[in-house]
């Protein structure tokens, strides 16, 4: 499914600079999470988890920032099990990137939800451990 | 994943309905559905008919026919508590009788009077009587328990041998080593310390109770991952198919394109003896420079070979195809050709992004005397439903499992839907 990110509706639509951060978004999604979660966010049955309206990605910010920053493994995602293990890639990706990534995330695959900010993922970094 | 269905494209969808609603008419009959005109959606060659003889019966993994034409499903997860379901053949209808077995797994094999199954941690089995029903399903005799899952790669498939040995694959939880998983740059742990309870295949006593890793023998190392695997009876050896390592341009993009890395590494078929070593992690086979690779990991750089030399495949198939089981074909309804032949059912690829996905068809490779004499082959194909896989998501059927009937019929199972298809030839 396409974005749907038609910049004249949504409150949160309408913040400069969202298109752009999709954009970059896409890009970073295509290098690095493309191969697991797929072009349509539908995942792998039983392997890796769809990015299509679950719990995690239209949920709290912070949960999801640490998912791409620490990983995650062995944990069951809306009553399901996947048996990849997510990798961490806090030292792979900058602030903005997973920023964007997570903004393109949450604004494609039939998903709504606001955008990330790079503010927001560094202060979610700073406070690892 | 039953998002992804219906976040599909709007044609997936419609012909996904259409499909199920025939499918529950013909269940709501009391029998399952025997035989269709189109082959049951599948492309064959000349002379061969496919027909769904089961439907709708969850996420089947491997599957066993008796000789009275009954079948034995597997499920990966339990549904209301049984894991195992039993379709009983009543004159060329089957129906489905009370499963059991709590447990999600892979195997399903019939050895010797007894049916084998398999949790993800446990081989079970469980006594046949004349008519190869289950006399007590409550009650299985555990073979062998305790072996390791971590979630990755945790299916454990079994064959036989003629002297009394079963073999169980353990997959190894990692896709190459290294010491973050599936991380980029990530580089391999010296002396892969997975390799010594995982990553390989265990012969155990096939009738002794209660066994474990130290019960048994550590058969063949290097294996990442097998799903399928038969013992061959012409040259009484075991083959194996192995699931090759993942994502090399994703985590080594620095010497693999996206294109090299959707064809490599090859997906293997070994002839496998006791001792041998296929060599995961340290090398994987690159079947267009018909060479053992040295893992990007382990200091490779996609053109240096290893010093050390492992186990050469029998067969290389093109990356990522994902083989599930493996059957060779003792049957004589088939044209000469297929006799003694492997058949091997491909689950499909993932992670062949951005190219389109592969596999999800059932190949056939001729063989004598255990030794391929000719190329392989798609025998049937079209079981995702769906001409460019963008995303396994879209399929609609998976092949997962291979069994051979008493008339010499070809059984395959699917674990998206749990349809079974039976393919048969006439002259």
């Amino acid at each position: 499914m396409g974005m749907k990110n038609n910049s004249s509706k949504g409150n949160f639509q309408s913040q400069p600079g969202l298109q752009k951060s999709i954009v970059s978004g896409k890009i970073v999604f295509k290098k690095y999470c493309i191969s697991c979660h797929q072009a349509d966010g539908g995942g792998v049955p039983n392997m890796n988890p769809p990015l299509i309206q679950t719990s995690f990605v239209l949920g709290s910010k912070d949960t999801l920032i640490n998912i791409v920053l620490n990983g995650l493994k062995n944990v069951d995602i809306d009553d399901e099990t996947y048996n990849n293990p997510m990798p961490a890639l806090g030292t792979v990706l900058k602030d903005q990137q997973i920023a964007d990534v997570l903004t393109y995330v949450r604004n494609s695959f039939g998903n709504k939800a606001s955008a990330i900010s790079a503010a927001e993922v560094k202060e979610v970094r700073s406070k690892k451990k | 994943m039953k998002k992804s269905i219906f976040y599909g494209s709007l044609i997936t969808v419609v012909t996904f309905c259409i499909f199920s609603f025939t499918k529950i008419s013909s269940l709501q009959s009391g029998h399952l559905p025997k035989v269709n005109s189109d082959n049951a959606g599948l492309t064959l060659p000349a002379g061969f008919n496919a027909s769904i003889v089961a439907d709708h019966l969850g996420e089947v993994r491997h599957i066993a026919v008796t000789k009275e034409g009954d079948i034995y499903a597997k499920l990966g997860g339990a549904k209301n508590g049984k894991g195992i379901l039993f379709l009983k053949n009543n004159n060329g209808s089957l129906e489905e009788q009370n499963g059991f077995g709590d447990y999600g797994g892979t195997a399903m094999r019939i050895n010797g009077g007894y049916l084998y199954a398999s949790s993800n941690t446990t081989v079970y089995r469980y006594k046949l009587n004349e008519n190869d029903e289950v006399i007590d399903p409550s009650n299985p005799e555990t073979i062998v328990t305790g072996l390791l899952d971590r979630g990755e790669h945790n299916s454990k498939s079994v064959t036989f041998d003629n002297d009394g040995n079963i073999y169980v694959n353990i997959g190894a939880y990692s896709n190459s080593c290294q010491v973050q998983d599936r991380t980029p740059g990530s580089m391999g742990r010296p002396g892969c310390p997975i390799l010594d309870s995982a990553g390989g295949i265990w012969q155990f006593k096939a009738d002794k109770a209660d066994q474990t890793y130290g019960d048994g023998t550590h058969y063949a190392i290097g294996l990442r991952n097998v799903v399928g695997l038969d013992w061959n009876h012409q040259d009484n050896s075991l083959f194996v198919m192995q699931h090759g390592r993942d994502q090399l341009h994703d985590l080594f993009p620095q010497y693999y394109t996206d294109k090299e890395s959707a064809i490599l590494p090859a997906e293997c078929m070994y002839e496998i003896h006791k001792g041998d070593n296929a060599g995961w992690p340290y090398i994987y086979y690159d079947q267009i420079q018909k060479k053992q690779i040295l893992m990007p990991e382990y200091g490779g750089n996609g053109k240096k070979t290893s010093d050390k030399k492992y186990l050469n495949p029998v067969i290389a198939f093109p990356g990522h195809l994902a083989p599930n089981d493996l059957l060779f074909y003792t049957g004589n309804q088939f044209p000469e050709k297929y006799r003694n032949g492997a058949f091997i059912a491909f689950h499909g690829s993932w992670n062949r992004s951005p190219e389109p996905q592969a596999g999800y068809f059932v190949v056939f490779v001729p063989f004598k005397d255990g030794k391929p004499t000719g190329k392989w082959e798609i025998f049937a194909d079209g079981f995702a439903g769906i001409k460019d896989i963008a995303s396994p998501g879209n399929a609609q059927h998976r092949p997962c499992g291979l069994a051979q009937g008493p008339d010499g019929s070809l059984y395959v199972s699917d674990d998206v839907k749990g349809t079974i298809y039976r393919i048969s030839y006439h002259k």
